[in-house]
Parts: structure tokens; C-alpha cells; sequence
């Protein structure tokens, strides 16, 4: 956890799943809080704080961050995209298939997962198993020792570019 | 009744959806008004007494909670087996980042720079770190001898078989500490009220171990304290003690303040102060016959169980149970204990105990292979077990099982004998070098011997007012698939469709005790008891001629919705009970340690750079025999992920020590496995059944965790000729090895009788 900066909270605004949202933040603020704490968005995880585990992965300008990272100011005006903007109201393939290849188990990593599985799919549509494997590589999962989760995106993968 | 046929059939994880949108609530996400943080103050030292605590300056103390041992209103204690675990240190601290001191803050910034701005002075006292400076007892630090437990199993005269051996193969094996890394770190949230109680919610494994505790703790009786699981973010038994104690301090802070109070662990936290796998060292002594046939050993195991009991004495024994793997030992004597050293103590980690004791004798069978002049399957083939044969418990094994065809059918899916030859030739030149290990061991699924009839387990199964069914019980859900396979249960069970079945949360003031969950023991021994008490849920309606033997599931709806309307609730409860014939003796260590036992061999390949040292693991099969599949997404799951954290048991995940403490305590510089670094992990299935377990299911949690670090460490001396037998292996041990390497050191460990080291 980082030290709060200047001890003066001030106005900044993104937009988070398409909505405009203004906070009172410090600067220095890990973008991770403000969502969770501010905005109540508990959908991203915090794992262990330095940026290796993943499990706070969210979209900043379409770039896969580690919110645990970015100083809140860092985001000011960007469009953040967390796993609460991702398939509503209906799952979109990379859930279903979460779901159906059992890719999720203590699901504490899902949702990261997910979006770091989003945006590599996103770049790569014919993403092979090896993509996968170096795509997700920064997204650790304690659980399903991965097999499930490559299959979900490799089916998902499919399902998009089959649409 | 129509058949539903939901077993054996991948139906969706019943909090699936929560998952994956993000919605499934964990403790973390969760806010109370008036909410404390609470924050622990930790030992520095390993063992010393307390002279003095200092508050620094520039801090406003007076806005804080301050808890210490002397406003524990219970017994300051986690009430486990032993009592012998302060909540908070009273005095003196037996090892490093051991509880002292609670403070509560509103602001969790300010919090932490308190808790660095108290001082604590120590009078230190002389530690102890492993287990050699434990036996030797230079420093007492428990009890008369620092030994927790001892274990001694007898089986035949082994005294008489070293003159009749043709080969005496001896060798020394060890296991290092490794950390559950769990993604989501510990974490409670605890309330308290006058009229009420305590509440705590959780990120936990066994709710009604948290409510025993806090009873002691804070002088409760059992209706003022409730324990509720929150969504728990991987386990992996990390989370089966220690919630006693980080909801033993919430709880504190709780009361003393009279608001609610969060403590969340960091990830540095959690890695330094919470419970990793035991430390051991087994040694293996074995007569055998120039057949390959084993006549008996000799095993000496210890595990280092850290400065207090909390569950060392039971890790012991399921390492003791499984020490002699699925082989036949006409005779036997195992020695196993448990000692103390100055570290935080370690506990329950999947596996328990087993994945220890099984390293020691997957890499003993490979020197035994070599003593012999065997292959290391022929060697295995000439030893397993069989039905009728007896285990070193003296247990029969009753089950249909059959090593060499499960042994066969693993050589098959790897191609084993093509590899090994293609091998041998192409590793003469180059710097990279390939090996193919085989691992065969067993898992005992549930509590051991007597174990369970203790635990006396009781579910509940509820037929609802909107004609629905709820499953209660203290079982939790924590990735494995809970909720799922005992839905699947009472779904068949009653002949309705699956998405009619729910589960209560875990909470004690709802739920029964249907024991911890742990020892691979949810789906077979409470999916059992789930089983039975659907059925009673049916035959309480056909009892009352609401319903007939065969039943449309809509007709089932209306007759529950009739039953609720007319008579109130419609409960239907199992408790366990001990199946006949089942002979266990707590003091000879003999008999029947447990009801079934899951079967697998693995066949791991692996590559290894000479000039990085490193191993990389090529391809992997998991064969197991787990009794009748019940979601076959679940199953494959539990496998690929258990071998996915046994081989960073095996070659990545290393604790690094000084004085007592875990130096590397980040994601950073504690290494797991990444999906870059695993194999494909090929995962197939042999369903026997078992009559113990719920539609035939055994325990399957645990088994993967026993067998892919001998399998890997057997494929990396099959490819570069060189022992070893310590792990976690890290390249630089590789490089070590190798390089320091003296020339005898090959002949050295093949020891036939008369040449014994």
C-alpha cells in the first residue's frame, strides 16, 4: 500500500464501463482502491499488491494494467474497463466458456483473468495455445493448474471469430 | 422415479456465474458501518521474553483500540488438539511474527504506521531452526524433548530379514516448507453485541473450527458465537487453522471496541506469519531380495512442526500411513515424530503429510530399482500391492484394484519405453538432456482410523416452502466444487433436476456439523451423508401420501410446497455412521486406517539445460483410480491443479530462512508456477467405485499433490545420472551438483549387502 501523497484529495474523473464517474482521491491512490473502495466496484481483486499476480487486472485505454500499479491521477480521463463491464447483462464467450471448461474454481483470479484473456484475444484472434500461455503469464492462478483456463479461451476464441 | 443422471455429468459450478461476472462476494468486499481495521503487532525475535512494550511518538494513540493478552475474557489459546498456542503472546514469543499485540483504527493508513511505531523489547532466549538442531536439544523449547508426537508402527519382524537380503539400499530424502499461496489472503470481519454475541465472517475452510476457538477465546457458549464463510479464494488447507486465530484477534478488537473490526492480511503478512507445509527429512533402510522383491524396512520420517502443536500430531500420522506407498511389506517399522523449532508453525497443506513421506519413497523405489538392476517399473510391478495383501497399517485392501494395469495403461499414455530408449541415445551429446519419472502412490480419503466416528458428522437436507431443495451443511466451498458435487448428490438422490438444488451458506447458527473440510473427505463422506438425508426428504413425503415411489419433479414441488403448508419445515438429517467391521487401534497404530483409498501413477517428462540448469517438464500424465467420476469438469480440475502445485513443490517453490523467519515472503521472490512454465497435464480416470462413498466417489483433493514431485525428480536423475533427493530443486542445486560433483559419488549409493554405507 502506497503512501497517500500530498495530503490533498482532489476531483478526478474517467470513465469506468462507459460511465463518466468523478472521485475526491489523492493523487497517489492506487487505482485498485479508489475502484473497489470508491466506486464499489469489488470485482477486482487484490491478490498481492506488486503487481505480479494479476488478480487486479483491468483495462486502462484498452491496455491490460495491473490496478494495483497506477496511481489514480495516472488515470484521469481514461476509459477503465473492469470484469463488471464486461458481459452485461448476458456473459459474454469467455465467461460462458470460464464457466463450461471449468476455467474458474475459487474464482478469485477470474475476473482478472478474464481480462487479461479479453484483451489477448482482443489483439489476437487466432491466438495459438503458446499466445495464450505467454498472454496469461501475468496472471497467476493458485487452482486450476491453467489447463481449463487455455481451453476456455481457446473455445472462446473460436465462438468470436465463428460469429 | 425418473433417473436424472447428474452424476458423472459436467453440470455448471453452482456460484459459476458469480465468478465470472465478478459479483461473488469475498470478505474483502465486504463493509460494515463503523468498521475498524485491525492490525497485528508481531514478534521480531524467535524466542525470547517480552520486557517491555513502547508506544512512539507522533501518533495518536488515543483514537486507537489497543488489545493485548491481558484482555482476552476466554482462555488465551486456539483451542485445536493441543492448547498449547497463545491467541496473543503473554510474556514470551516462541517465534518470529508471533502475535503480541491488536490495535483498531478507522483508517487503515494510519494504522499501519502505528503499528510500526510500537516497540517491543525482548530479553532473547537461545532458538532452534531445524531438525537436526531440534533432536539434538542443545535449546528446550516444548515440553521434555521439543517432540510433539511420536508414531510407531510394527509390522511383522523386520529384525529378521537383513540376513536374508541380497540387497540392503539405504538413502536420505527431504522436503522443504512450501506456502499454500492461496490467491486471496487471509481475511474476517468481526462484530459483537451484547445480546448476541460474536459473529465473524470469513475467508475459511472449517466453521465450526473457528467457533470452537472463539468459544475458549472469548467465554462464549456455543449460541453466542456464529461463523460465517464468505466466498473463499483458494484454501488448500492454508485456510483450515489459522482462521481461528486472525478471527481470534478481530474478535478481540471487536469486543474491546464495540464495533465492528476487518483485519485483511497482505500478501507479506499472510507469507511470513500464517502455516506452510511441514518440513521433513524421512529415511528409508530396505532389505531386498535380488528378484526385486521387498522383505521388509526400516523408515525413519520427522517432520518439523514450528513452535506449537496446533496440527502437527495429525500431518504426522497420514505421513506415517502413506510412508510405505502402495507397495507390500511383509514386514515394516516406521518410526515417525513430529519436533519444535522457533518458526511459525507449520500445518495443514493438501496433501498433509502424504506428499512428504510418498517423495521419500517414490525416489527410494528408483535407488532400489538400481541396487537391483531393475527398471524403475519392473521394480514397482514386483512390489505392488494387491487385493488381500495387507497395507503397514495391517489393513486388507478389499478394492478391486489393479497397480500393474493402472502402471501398464500410464507407460502406454506416455510412451514410456520409446522415450526411455530414444533417450539413453540422444542424450550422449548435447547440453540438453531428457528423463522420463514414474510416481505410483495412494491417498486415504477421509479422517484416519477412528477419525471420523469422532467427528460424528451431521447434514441436513431441506425440502423448501417453493417446493424446492436446500443442502445445509459446515462444508465449504473454496474452489474444489462443494456446492456443485452435493447438489449433483441430492439431485439424484431425490430425481430432480439440478438447478432445483441449492446450499445454505455456511453459517453455524444455519447449518450442522458436518465436519471440516478437509482430507479429501467432502465428497465421499459428505456427499454420503447429504445422499441419505435427501432420501429422507422423499420418504418423509411418501410416508405422509404426499408423494409416490416414482415422482414427475414437479410433482415432488407441489408435494414438498403441501408438506411445509400443513406441518412447518420438512427437515430430513444423517449423521455418520461407522461402517461395520471396521477395526482401528489408536495405540498400536493398526487396522483399518481408512475407508478407501484413491490409487494413481504418473509419468512425468522433463528437459534439462546444461547451461541454464534449468528443468523444464514436457509432458505429464495423472492416471488415477478414483472411484465413480461426479463431474468430470470438477475432477479433471482438481488433478491439473494439484499437479500444477506439486511441481512447484518440486522445482520452483523455496522458503528461504534466516532466523526463523521467511526472507522471501513476496509473489516476487516466492516463485509458483505461471501458465508458461507448466506441461500439458494429460489427466485420465479409472472409476472402481467404492461402496463407502457417495455414488461410489472417493477423495480425490489431495491425491495430485502426492505424486509429480518424485515422478519429476525420478525424470531428472533418469536424465542426467545424478541423484537427488531434496527438494524443492532449483537450478542452482543442478548446478551444484553437477559441478561439484565428486567420481565415486555414482558407485556410492548402490549399496548391495556387505557394502552398506
Amino acid at each position: 500500500m502506497s503512501e497517500a501523497g500530498p495530503a490533498v484529495p482532489r476531483q478526478i474523473s474517467f470513465t469506468v464501463n462507459g460511465e463518466l464517474r468523478k472521485v475526491s482521491a489523492y493523487p497517489m491512490e492506487r487505482l485498485l482502491d479508489v475502484l473497489r473502495e470508491k466506486l464499489n466496484l469489488t470485482g477486482t481483486k487484490e491478490g498481492c499488491g506488486e503487481g505480479e499476480c494479476g488478480s487486479c487486472s483491468v483495462l486502462l485505454d484498452g491496455v491490460l494494467v495491473n490496478s494495483c500499479l497506477v496511481p489514480v491521477l495516472q488515470a484521469e480521463n481514461s476509459e477503465i474497463v473492469t470484469i463488471e463491464g464486461v458481459g452485461t447483462p448476458e456473459l459474454n464467450d469467455l465467461q460462458k466458456c470460464f464457466l463450461e471448461r471449468g476455467g474458474a474454481q475459487c474464482g478469485i483470479c477470474t475476473p482478472g483473468m478474464i481480462l487479461a484473456a479479453f484483451y489477448l484475444i482482443t489483439r489476437k484472434p487466432n491466438a495459438t495455445q503458446q499466445d495464450i500461455r505467454e498472454g496469461l503469464a501475468g496472471n497467476l492462478c493458485r487452482c486450476t493448474g491453467y489447463m481449463q483456463i487455455f481451453e476456455a479461451v481457446e473455445e472462446a476464441a473460436r465462438r468470436r471469430n465463428a460469429a | 422415479m425418473k433417473q436424472s443422471q447428474i452424476i458423472g455429468t459436467p453440470v455448471p459450478r453452482k456460484e459459476g456465474r458469480e465468478k465470472v461476472t465478478g459479483v461473488a462476494r469475498y470478505v474483502d468486499d465486504m463493509v460494515l458501518p463503523g468498521m475498524l481495521y485491525g492490525a497485528t503487532v508481531r514478534s521480531a525475535i524467535p524466542r525470547g521474553r517480552i520486557r517491555k512494550i513502547m508506544f512512539g511518538d507522533g501518533i495518536p494513540w488515543d483514537e486507537f483500540v489497543v488489545v493485548s493478552a491481558r484482555d482476552i475474557p476466554g482462555k488465551n489459546c486456539i483451542a485445536l488438539i493441543v492448547d498449547d498456542q497463545p491467541c496473543l503472546a503473554d510474556g514470551a514469543v516462541n517465534h518470529t511474527e508471533e502475535p503480541i499485540l491488536l490495535l483498531a483504527h478507522p483508517n487503515r493508513h494510519i494504522l499501519r504506521k502505528a503499528a510500526g511505531a510500537v516497540a517491543i523489547e525482548y530479553e532473547p532466549l537461545p532458538a532452534i531452526f531445524t531438525i537436526e538442531e531440534s533432536e539434538k536439544c542443545d535449546a528446550i523449547i516444548w515440553g521434555a524433548d521439543n517432540t510433539f508426537k511420536t508414531y510407531l508402527i510394527n509390522k511383522g519382524n523386520v529384525d529378521e530379514v537383513w540376513a536374508r537380503a541380497d540387497y540392503i539400499v539405504e538413502g536420505e530424502y527431504s522436503t522443504g516448507a512450501q506456502e499454500q499461496l492461496y490467491i486471496e489472503n487471509n481475511g474476517v470481519i468481526a462484530t459483537w453485541d451484547a445480546e448476541h454475541g460474536i459473529t465473524v465472517w470469513g475467508s475459511l475452510q472449517c466453521p465450526y473450527y473457528v467457533h470452537k476457538a472463539l468459544m475458549a477465546l472469548c467465554n462464549l457458549p456455543a449460541e453466542n458465537v456464529r461463523v460465517v464463510q464468505m466466498e473463499t479464494g483458494g484454501a488448500f488447507g492454508g485456510k483450515e487453522e489459522y482462521p481461528s486465530m486472525i478471527s481470534g484477534h478481530a474478535a478481540l478488537l471487536a469486543m474491546k471496541s464495540g464495533r465492528p473490526v476487518k483485519i485483511i492480511y497482505d500478501r507479506m503478512e499472510d507469507m511470513v506469519a500464517t502455516t506452510k507445509r511441514h518440513p521433513s527429512r524421512t529415511r528409508h533402510r530396505t532389505a531386498v531380495t535380488k528378484e526385486g522383491k521387498i522383505l521388509g524396512g526400516e523408515i525413519e520420517l520427522t517432520i518439523d512442526g514450528g513452535a506449537y502443536t496446533t496440527l502437527s500430531p495429525v500431518v504426522l500420522s497420514r505421513a506415517t500411513i502413506h510412508a510405505g506407498g502402495p507397495y507390500y511389506w511383509p514386514s515394516v517399522r516406521i518410526r515417525a515424530k513430529a519436533v519444535a523449532t522457533n518458526v511459525p508453525p507449520h500445518g495443514a497443506f493438501r496433501g498433509f503429510g502424504a506428499p512428504q513421506s510418498l517423495f521419500a519413497m517414490e525416489r527410494h523405489m528408483d535407488r532400489i530399482a538400481q541396487a537391483v538392476g531393475l527398471s524403475p517399473a519392473e521394480i514397482r510391478r514386483r512390489n505392488f500391492l494387491r487385493p488381500g495383501e495387507t497395507t503397514t497399517t495391517e489393513q486388507k485392501v478389499r478394492e478391486a484394484i489393479d497397480l500393474n494395469r493402472l502402471l501398464d495403461r500410464a507407460l502406454e499414455l506416455s510412451d514410456y519405453d520409446a522415450k526411455k530408449e530414444k533417450f539413453a541415445l540422444e542424450n550422449k551429446g548435447g547440453t540438453t538432456k531428457k528423463g522420463i519419472g514414474i510416481a505410483a502412490f495412494l491417498h486415504g480419503a477421509g479422517f484416519t482410523g477412528s477419525g471420523e466416528r469422532y467427528l460424528s458428522s451431521v447434514v441436513g437436507v431441506d425440502g423448501c416452502a417453493d417446493g424446492s431443495v436446500q443442502v445445509l451443511v459446515s462444508s465449504t466451498e473454496f474452489g474444489q466444487g462443494t456446492r456443485t458435487v452435493l447438489c449433483q448428490i441430492a439431485a439424484e438422490a431425490l430425481g430432480l433436476p439440478y438447478e432445483s438444488v441449492t446450499i445454505a451458506q455456511p453459517d453455524t447458527s444455519e447449518v450442522p456439523n458436518s465436519g471440516p473440510t478437509v482430507a479429501s473427505r467432502t465428497a465421499m463422506i459428505v456427499g454420503k451423508l447429504v445422499h441419505s438425508a435427501a432420501l429422507g426428504v422423499k420418504e418423509t413425503l411418501i410416508a405422509n401420501g404426499l408423494a409416490k415411489e416414482s415422482y414427475a419433479p414437479e410433482e415432488f414441488q407441489v408435494a414438498c410446497r403441501d408438506y411445509v403448508a400443513t406441518h412447518g419445515r420438512l427437515r430430513s438429517l444423517a449423521r455418520y455412521e461407522e461402517p461395520s467391521g471396521i477395526f482401528w487401534d489408536d495405540q498400536q497404530y493398526r487396522g483399518e486406517a481408512y475407508a478407501a483409498f484413491a490409487w494413481a501413477v504418473y509419468v512425468a517428462e522433463v528437459t534439462v539445460d546444461l547451461c541454464t540448469y534449468n528443468v523444464s517438464i514436457n509432458d505429464f500424465v495423472a492416471l488415477q483410480e478414483i472411484g465413480k467420476i461426479l463431474n468430470p469438469v470438477l475432477a479433471r480440475g482438481q488433478i491439473t491443479g494439484g499437479v500444477a502445485q506439486a511441481i512447484g513443490f518440486a522445482l520452483y517453490e523455496k522458503v528461504l530462512w534466516q532466523n526463523g523467519r521467511m526472507q522471501n515472503a513476496q509473489m516476487t521472490n516466492y516463485i509458483m508456477p505461471t501458465s508458461a512454465d507448466l506441461p500439458p497435464i494429460r489427466v485420465f480416470f479409472e472409476e472402481l467405485g467404492n461402496v463407502h462413498g457417495a455414488f461410489g466417489a472417493k477423495g480425490i483433493g489431495e491425491l495430485p499433490m502426492d505424486g509429480p514431485a518424485p515422478a519429476v525428480i525420478n525424470a531428472v536423475e533418469d536424465a542426467l545420472g545424478v541423484p537427488f533427493d531434496s527438494i524443492p530443486l532449483l537450478p542452482e542445486d543442478i548446478f551444484e551438483a553437477m559441478t561439484g560433483r565428486s567420481e565415486n559419488q555414482a558407485e556410492d549409493r548402490l549399496s548391495p549387502a556387505g557394502g552398506v554405507r
